[in-house]
């Protein structure tokens, strides 16, 4: 059976799913809907494992499917002076890159879906829950099938508004709405900046095709820095920072959570998100083309990494701990593009998406046996309580510091030694950062740990009593994850320690024109062996220190977490409660910071006796605290400040509408008189 | 001698239009025979008179011409040049038999819960076709202003056909005042250019004006005048304020009828006198319609954001979407009018489908175009919901619903003219169109229901829901044939 | 006596179609407020047939006919809707009709 003619299908099979759902789910029962949904997922995945396996014998590792054209071309001028056809297909583009992504989407998706049918089985809306879940695998398939930007944008949209329902599932909750809509704003500034850099990419190459635009802009045609290039890299930059939940349109992420775990897992975590990243990849020539964009990319990506991780380190929502941690995992993958290691960007994506997914999910089991809790300082020695939850999530949490063997280990490394060694911007800075947002990681992932699943127990007896694991249906997902997340990252295991990394040969029919630009024109010069062996040890090193800094504070000495905590109690709680208030707040909330951090600085110097231990988490806590204030009181604000505007600016344009017919009479004449009057002046 | 003036040749182009008018008549006739409950065969009987008018066009997209055997010809003149059927015509009088079909698909049950289900509806509706496919054929300024005026006359009639109702009154009394206010305005610039050129025909007309030296106050003055009334009449500002009330004043059918057919009636006008006798003075009117296109845009988007009712929201839609058709008059070359063609098509879909919902939403007691009248909705009817997100996405034109082929037209045309600035103030009026059309979406899907009364999906919505939904998905996905059709209008008006 | 230039004619239906406009503007009642549409109509009307005579031709006057054909029919409409409206709201004040606005 030659399943490279079958990529179309792909997409369709989850597609039927959704039709199926819409037309007949209100009458299935859930179990046949257990069957249906997932089934049609897996379908996908062989299909996909069927075509990739094919496709690595093919010499050129490239296979285009066009089923029909479909904007047919218009004549057009290019820049140069030649004619060219602009026309987009519906079609389809299988190559190593494609390759990776649907296998990822499809086995990842397939093994959230399995797990969903466990999770949702005591809510409501169950067939709904899974059409639009199903509809979401549809669009995000043909996002990463896409054979031209017109047809990913088709997926992208899809897989945004897949997203915005499912935010808002739980539509009793007032927050989940509001969430939905703050998603909605971001992404919404994203896609005008995907929108324009596609059609400034029609007036530049005359084509949106991948092959077309790639050939172009390699052709030799176009000059390192060219200002073009360098509009189309930023629009569709402004596009990743939406979707990829970048700074400074990274607020709809944390605030997703609202929706069902799953989804979280699946969208918001392995999937959808990396869309953004999946985009700069595919586009990696043109980014190579514009240093510009590259610096700016490096900056915003290592920004995010650390940002979002010291907010990270404040949160007790279990969930948010995590939202957090994907936007900062998000930022290295950025940053990797920046630096032009796309490889290791797809690599990270890769390996992320399998211990993300196993992270939440594992929360999910958490949250499950907790009867819905999600507050960690209501948890604490779950391991014993739920066994293969813990041991799985126990796999995840060591990868995603990047533990030696680990999956995480190869692909985060990969980045930090990409961005050492970065021909672009300055890359001591860029690792610097890196290092230290992956010493943050390791602390707040533990942290985690240590709050959830050891030191004594603080559930309340009414949630201890209902406490178990979760069914099997639910633990087997994780279990096959948990394997994923270990050895996941052996296929790119790199030559430095005596592999062969498949990964990067494997994508080198997408990347090497990308790579040979970039060569040519960045000169770097020869690095020993034994400085990657030095920053591998120090990265390792960096992250168990922030392991046992944990394990300090949250285990052995929680006295002196506690206190410092408490200290800045005052600044936390004022912060959660006077989330919804208006800005008449915003001077009472000030001036109690500023009160706090004066008292907290009076005392400061008994806190240097006590030791730099406590100094470093000090800093820690300070800056956390300080951005997450920034996070609720800016960035929300500016989201609040932008609806507002939106709808302000609303009625000066109603505010003529008097509803006297004779004033729409004047109005009338007006325009008469303004058209006369241009002539006569001009 | 009754031969040189009337033809064969009249009576094959005018069919349509004459079977029309006797249906309408017939119509009338028939509704004095039925009881009450039987009201819904004059339903019928309309239908089928548009599908006989359908039929007299002969297959799309070209039958009419493939019938006279001169499947060579470009097109049929009759009446000694006053009307002219080439594929332009023809495009634009199957766009008013779908519209009008549709329309008379959701009236049916809306009527019925209004207690006004009598024949005259069907009838004026019918005329009001047969005025906009004057519209579209006609090539002589007495037969254009005479098919405008029986067309918006039917309108002001079925806006205030609901005579208990004070909104739809209000609606009817200003559309009216307003309309006949304008229709006065451009009237004025007609006898000017006339005046100017001693014929009605546009190609005459054409003729003298490219003579005229260059910024001559007559043709200056007509050309504002025509500008300001055709302005008005596809709903652009500063010329738009009768829109949004009449939008909401009239019954949900007839707001659903006039947002696509006038509408398009109105853009065809508006092509032919700027093609042709106003062709060689684009110079004096692009800056007017640049100027209009950006005010129409920005009042329309920003304008709908802050409606809570869904009838004016979509009217607001309606002036923004004038604006975005606007665009591609001013870049003026082969795509931008075959994105105007295929926009016009598209948008009868599109909106017919959004406003079939709305019209299902009225029920017993609850007029139903409230946004919060849609809370919930996803749980009440999930296919109202999902369709509904359909046509809403196509509205907002996402890709890969219908909405979006029109709109790509004339991004496209805009780029290929170097009107980077007008295609980037588009694109991002686009997102924020995004934003109202998703209150909706907000409203259906992420909130609670209010009530426990499912919408009344009868047979005549069911049928208008299923064509639309079918068509936005099919252009959408496939949109090649209608391109092509399009593209043979486009040439036809080109010539 | 010599004929009345054309010009004449073109200022005497500019003046009047000015009347018209300011009346529908200005006067509150709807009803004039139609009268003032229909002055609008026939200073049109002027303009056709001073071309008309000056031109030598003859579709302006027919033109200027089928003017007048619509005018009554809005007219007939027109009051019918005033009719219908008052039959509600007992005005027919314009300035008082602003049910629906923003």
């Amino acid at each position: 059976m030659n399943f490279l003619e079958l990529i179309w299908m792909i997409p369709l099979f989850p597609a039927a799913g959704a039709v199926a759902m819409l037309l007949f789910g209100k009458k299935m029962p859930n179990w046949l809907v257990s069957i249906i949904c997932p089934g049609m997922v897996f379908t996908s995945f062989l299909v996909s494992v069927g075509a990739v396996y094919q496709l690595s014998s093919l010499p050129e590792r490239q296979f285009e499917k066009i089923l029909y054209s479909w904007v047919p071309g218009a004549s057009f001028q290019m820049a140069n002076g030649q004619l060219s056809n602009l026309g987009a297909d519906w079609g389809f583009l299988l190559d190593p890159l494609s390759s990776i992504m649907i296998l990822v989407v499809t086995g990842v998706g397939f093994l959230i879906h399995v797990y969903a049918t466990g999770y949702m089985s005591h809510e409501g809306g169950f067939y709904r829950f899974f059409g639009y879940l199903n509809l979401f695998m549809f669009s995000m398939l043909t996002l990463v099938l896409a054979n031209n930007y017109l047809l990913l944008f088709v997926g992208w949209e899809g897989v945004g508004v897949c997203s915005y329902l499912l935010i808002g599932f739980y539509f009793h909750k007032k927050s989940a709405s509001d969430a939905g809509k703050k998603a909605f704003i971001a992404n919404r500034v994203g896609d005008a900046g995907v929108v324009l850099g596609m059609f400034t990419m029609l007036a530049t190459f005359g084509s949106i095709r991948y092959t077309n635009v790639i050939a172009q802009a390699g052709s030799g045609n176009f000059h390192i820095g060219d200002a073009a290039i360098t509009a189309i890299t930023l629009l569709l930059f402004i596009g990743v920072t939406g979707k990829s939940a970048q700074v400074p349109l990274y607020v709809w992420l944390p605030d997703a959570m609202e929706g069902p775990t799953p989804v979280s897992a699946l969208i918001h975590a392995a999937t959808m998100v990396t869309a953004g990243v999946y985009l700069m990849v595919r586009s990696n020539i043109l980014y190579v083309l514009s240093p510009d964009t590259m610096a700016v990319v490096a900056g915003v990506g290592a920004f995010t990494a650390i940002f979002a991780a010291t907010i990270g380190i404040a949160q007790y929502d279990i969930k948010r701990v995590l939202a957090y941690s994907t936007v900062s995992q998000l930022g290295y993958m950025v940053l990797a593009c920046g630096v032009g290691a796309f490889g290791a960007g797809v690599f990270h994506l890769m390996t992320h998406a399998f211990f993300k997914a196993l992270l939440f999910l594992g929360a999910g089991s958490v949250i499950h046996a907790m009867s819905g809790e999600q507050d960690m300082r209501k948890m604490g020695g779950l391991a014993k309580k739920i066994p293969y939850t813990h041991a799985t999530f126990l796999v995840a949490a060591l990868a995603i510091i990047g533990t030696p063997l680990f999956s995480g280990f190869f692909s985060k490394d990969e980045i930090l030694w990409r961005a050492f060694i970065s021909p672009v911007g300055s890359g001591i800075l860029l690792y610097g950062v890196a290092l230290i947002t992956a010493g943050l990681t390791a602390f707040y992932i533990w942290r985690l740990m240590f709050m959830t699943f050891y030191g004594e127990s603080r559930v309340d007896h009414h949630a201890a009593h209902h406490l178990h694991e979760s069914p099997p249906v639910m633990t087997i997902p994780l279990m096959v994850l948990a394997v994923l997340s270990l050895a996941g990252g052996w296929i790119g295991w790199p030559t430095v320690l005596g592999g062969s990394n498949h990964l990067e040969h494997w994508l080198e029919p997408v990347l090497g024109p990308g790579a040979k630009i970039l060569e040519e024109h960045a000169a770097h010069g020869e690095h020993a062996h034994s400085t990657e062996y030095m920053l591998m040890a120090l990265s390792v090193i960096v992250a168990f220190s922030g392991l046992s800094l944990a394990y300090y504070f949250f285990i052995k000495n929680r006295a002196a977490g506690d206190s410092i905590a408490q200290k800045f109690s005052g600044v936390q709680k004022l912060l959660e409660n006077k989330y919804y208030v208006d800005e008449v707040y915003n001077a009472v909330f000030v001036r109690g910071m500023v009160m706090n951090g004066g008292e907290a600085l009076s005392k400061f110097d008994a806190r240097v006796i006590d030791g730099g231990v406590n100094g470093v988490a000090w800093f820690t806590r300070l800056t956390s605290t300080a951005s997450m204030w920034w996070d609720k009181w800016i960035v929300d604000g500016a989201v609040r400040l932008t609806a507002l505007v939106v709808n302000l600016t609303s009625y000066p344009a109603r505010i003529l509408q008097t509803g006297r017919v004779q004033l729409y009479a004047f109005s009338i004449l007006t325009g008469l008189l303004i058209f006369f009057s241009y002539y006569l002046f001009k | 001698m009754l031969n040189e003036y009337f033809s064969s040749v009249d009576l094959l182009v005018l069919k349509p239009a004459i079977l029309l008018t006797l249906f309408a008549i017939g119509v009338l006739l028939t509704d004095l025979m039925l009881e009450p409950e039987q009201k819904y065969l004059n339903a019928v009987m309309a239908l089928a008179g548009v599908g006989f008018a359908a039929y007299s066009l002969g297959p799309w997209p070209l039958g009419l011409q493939h019938q006279m055997g001169m499947a060579g010809a470009d097109a049929l003149e009759a009446f000694r040049g006053a009307v002219i059927v080439d594929s332009f015509g023809i495009y634009f009088m199957w766009l008013f038999l779908i519209a009008a079909a549709l329309s008379i698909l959701i009236s049916i049950r809306y009527l019925e819960i209004e207690g006004e289900h009598r024949g005259e509806y069907y009838a004026i509706m019918l005329l009001a076709t047969v005025g906009m496919m004057i519209l579209a054929i006609g090539m002589d300024l007495i037969t254009l202003f005479m098919g405008l005026e029986l067309m918006v006359i039917s309108i002001y009639i079925l806006t205030g056909y609901l005579r208990r109702d004070r909104r739809s009154n209000e609606a009817a009394l200003k559309y009216l005042l307003l309309g006949a206010f304008s229709s006065g305005i451009l009237l004025y610039g007609m006898s000017l250019l006339y005046g100017l050129s001693g014929s009605t025909d546009l190609r005459i007309i054409a003729s003298s004006i490219s003579q005229r030296p260059a910024g001559d106050p007559l043709v200056l003055i007509a050309v504002i005048t025509i500008c300001g009334g055709l302005f008005f009449k596809i709903g652009a500002v500063p010329f738009h304020q009768w829109l949004p009330d009449a939008y909401e004043g009239a019954p949900h059918c007839v707001t659903a009828f006039m947002s696509v057919g006038p509408k398009a009636a109105a853009f065809a006008l508006l092509i032919r006198m700027f093609l042709v006798p106003l062709a060689s003075v684009r110079d004096v009117w692009l800056p007017l319609v640049i100027g209009v296109a950006i005010a129409t845009m920005t009042i329309g988007n920003l304008a709908a954001i802050t409606q809570s009712n869904v009838k004016r929201m979509l009217g607001y839609s309606a002036i923004s979407h004038a604006g975005y058709m606007l665009l591609g008059i001013v870049s003026g070359n082969e795509n931008g009018l075959k994105g105007i063609m295929i926009y016009l098509m598209v948008y009868a879909f599109m909106n017919l489908g959004a406003m079939a919902v709305i019209v299902a939403m009225r029920r017993k007691d609850i007029i139903g175009d409230e946004i919060d009248d849609f809370a919930g909705l996803v749980y009440k009817s999930p296919t109202a919901a999902v369709l509904m997100l359909i046509f809403l996405l196509s509205l907002a034109g996402i890709p890969p619903t219908a909405g979006f082929i029109g709109k790509y037209f004339i991004f496209l045309s805009l780029i290929e003219t170097g009107h980077y600035g007008l295609a980037v103030v588009a694109v991002l009026y686009v997102a924020v169109s995004l934003y109202y059309y998703f209150q909706i979406v907000t409203s259906m899907f992420t909130r609670e229901a209010t009530d426990n009364v499912v919408p009344a999906l009868s047979p005549g919505i069911r049928l208008a829901l299923g064509v639309s939904l079918a068509m936005t998905l099919f252009i959408g996905l496939y949109p090649n044939p209608i391109i092509e059709v399009a593209g043979n209008t486009v040439a036809s008006i080109l010539r | 006596m010599p004929p009345v230039p054309t010009a004449h004619y073109v200022f005497l239906s500019a003046a009047l179609f000015t009347i018209g406009m300011i009346g529908v503007l200005t006067r509150r009642n709807v009803v004039i407020i139609l009268i003032s549409i229909e002055l609008m109509l026939n200073a049109v009307n002027i303009n056709l047939v001073a071309f008309s005579n000056l031109l030598q031709s003859v579709n302006g006057q027919a033109f200027a006919i089928f003017v007048i054909v619509d005018a009554a029919a809005e007219a007939a409409v027109g009051l019918g809707i005033v009719i219908a409206l008052f039959r509600n709201k007992e005005t027919i004040q314009a300035d008082e009709i602003d049910l629906m606005k923003w």
